[in-house]
């Protein structure tokens, strides 16, 4: 089960991250916008449905050494959280993610990382970013 | 847009106010009340001469959060005053402070008071409850674990990597704004802190330790503000004036990791506009008020971390970027400087108590420009800044100059 839908797919056990690509300007969005393009300056409506590239640069990274709140549920015993920021270079964009498989000292600013997914503590998959295979 | 240079001629604050902040555990209206009545005995008037409140809304209470204008107008004896409530997150105040003096330019009131009061729960700030796939606040909790301090650590790192700052670069604006801390009766941490301090604090979000990031607070502040009209009839000529206040939102595409989203808009298209969002707030307000950095004797940051301390140095224009390590160690910023930042001790001495926090920058200019700062005073202080940002692409600034 997807933690959230629409958002991210997984075929032939690859992950891919789901947005969205105006016909008229060819801005991209994501998560997938609904309805209309959010460049301002365009205005169009004819959003097509596109996977995202699967590979991008470390813009920077971060861990959660203390459990998160609610409606984050966390292991127990609690495995620190890793985070990071990565920069899709063709999409222009900066997508966040856990880290699947790294510490923050296995992680450098610009280093590539690759789209994965992993469970949430309580089951449902989330996408993640991992090391490039 | 410069459309407002020419309008905003007189809008003057009148009295500020403050409730201390600290962790009171009392119901926030009793800290807006406060501080409204410090703000009004300040400026000598009586909460019956007030045209119009406005309140910044605080939304973690419950229902009187959200209509923060008439909970005070109700909790300060009902007088036919007419209200307005408003929520921009740590912006709030400012926002506040926008619609009471857009009302005053128009004409429709000569003086507004302008109110906002926070009672915070223990631990990180979070989401609303329940089961919400539609608010990104709530998602990037459910999905990532993603906190505040998170998305502060994320811009820390990327300091690091691009201008080599350190552990101790980011310490040295605790230690600063902790020592300004020390000296003003409104702050809820009156200790010095040393380096040693904060390096051996506990890691809360790597490159970020507890004392890197803003403890969350109960406070309240207040402002009246004024028509020019009114001021002089009054005999208060000499009030601090409100030169500027900027509530810019980002322009697309916003390429900033901006609280709470999970990812930024894409620049694949349209290129990023020139200024980037937090550096377009302050650069709104100086347009408006016809000034520059070089103009101004003090500002007040939201140093909701140390090291973002650092990076509204850059974006407020007090030194080029990267160079913000350079210019707190070069004392500049401290008290004695030549142009101090957060001589209130900032949220590192206060923590922050939303709805107002931007308020409470306000009084701080205000004391400062009316060289009744006490300890902290900036010596010939003759025009301020104040500069936040809030969840969900709120900006705030706001220029006061004697
Ligand atoms: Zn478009």
């Amino acid at each position: 089960m997807l933690a959230i839908e629409g958002w991210f797919t997984i075929e032939d056990g690859l992950t891919y991250l789901l947005g969205t690509r105006c016909a008229t300007c060819r801005t991209i969005s994501f998560p997938c916008a609904a309805g209309w393009c959010r460049n301002p300056g365009c205005g169009g409506t004819d959003l097509d449905v596109v996977r995202l590239s699967r590979r991008g640069k470390v813009w920077s990274y971060t861990n959660a050494c203390y459990p998160p709140p609610p409606p984050f549920v966390a292991a127990e015993p609690y495995e620190p959280v890793i985070l990071a920021a990565v920069e899709l270079a063709e999409e222009g964009i900066i997508v966040l993610g856990q880290v699947a498989g790294l510490t923050v000292d296995d992680l450098r600013v610009g280093m590539d990382l690759e789209l994965t997914h992993g469970p949430l503590a309580d089951g449902p998959l989330v996408w993640m970013w991992g090391a490039t295979s | 847009m410069d459309v407002g240079r020419d309008l905003v001629s007189g809008v003057y604050v009148l009295g500020a106010g403050m409730h201390p902040w600290g962790k009171w555990g009392r119901p926030f209206q009793e800290y807006g009340v406060a501080a409204a009545r410090a703000a009004l005995a300040d400026a000598g008037l009586h909460w019956t001469d007030v045209q119009f409140l406005v309140g910044a809304d605080t939304i973690r209470n419950g229902y009187p959060g959200f209509v923060a204008g008439a909970t005070f107008a109700q909790a300060l004896g009902w007088t036919g005053a007419r209200i307005a409530s408003c929520y921009a997150a740590c912006a709030s105040g400012a926002q506040a402070l926008d619609i009471a003096r857009a009302r005053v330019l128009a004409g429709l009131c000569d003086v507004a008071l302008v109110v906002g009061a926070d009672t915070t729960p223990k631990g990180f700030f979070t989401p609303v409850g329940g089961d919400r796939p539609d608010d990104p606040d709530w998602l990037r909790f459910r999905l990532l674990g993603a906190t505040n301090p998170a998305y502060f650590a994320l811009y820390a790192r990327r300091r690091m990597a691009l201008y080599g700052e350190t552990g101790e670069d980011f310490a040295a604006v605790k230690v600063k704004n902790a020592h300004a801390g020390s000296l003003n009766p409104n702050a809820r941490y009156r200790s010095r802190v040393t380096t040693a301090d904060v390096l051996a604090s506990p890691m809360v979000t790597d490159p970020l330790r507890l004392m890197d990031i803003c403890a969350t607070s109960d406070g309240g502040a207040a402002l009246v503000i004024a028509s020019e009209a009114f001021a002089r009839r009054h005999g208060m000529a000499g009030a601090v004036r409100i030169a500027a206040v900027s509530t810019v939102t980002p322009t697309f595409p916003n390429t900033a990791v901006e609280l709470p989203v999970i990812a930024t808009d894409s620049s694949a298209s349209v290129p990023p506009p020139e200024r980037d969002f937090r550096a377009s707030i302050a650069h709104e307000a100086y347009a408006e008020a016809g000034l520059g950095p070089e103009d101004l004797s003090l500002a007040e940051v939201y140093d909701l971390s140390t090291a973002l301390e650092l990076d509204w140095y850059e974006d407020i224009g007090l030194c080029p970027r990267g160079e913000a390590a350079k210019l707190i160690h070069s004392g500049e910023t401290a008290l004695g400087g030549r142009l101090p930042v957060n001589p209130s001790g900032g949220l590192a001495s206060f923590g922050e108590a939303i709805p107002a926090q931007a308020l409470a920058q306000v009084c701080e200019l205000t004391w400062q420009l009316r060289g009744a700062a006490g300890a902290r005073q900036v010596t010939g202080a003759t025009a301020g800044l104040a500069a936040n940002q809030g969840l969900f692409g709120h900006g705030s600034a706001v220029l006061c100059t004697a």
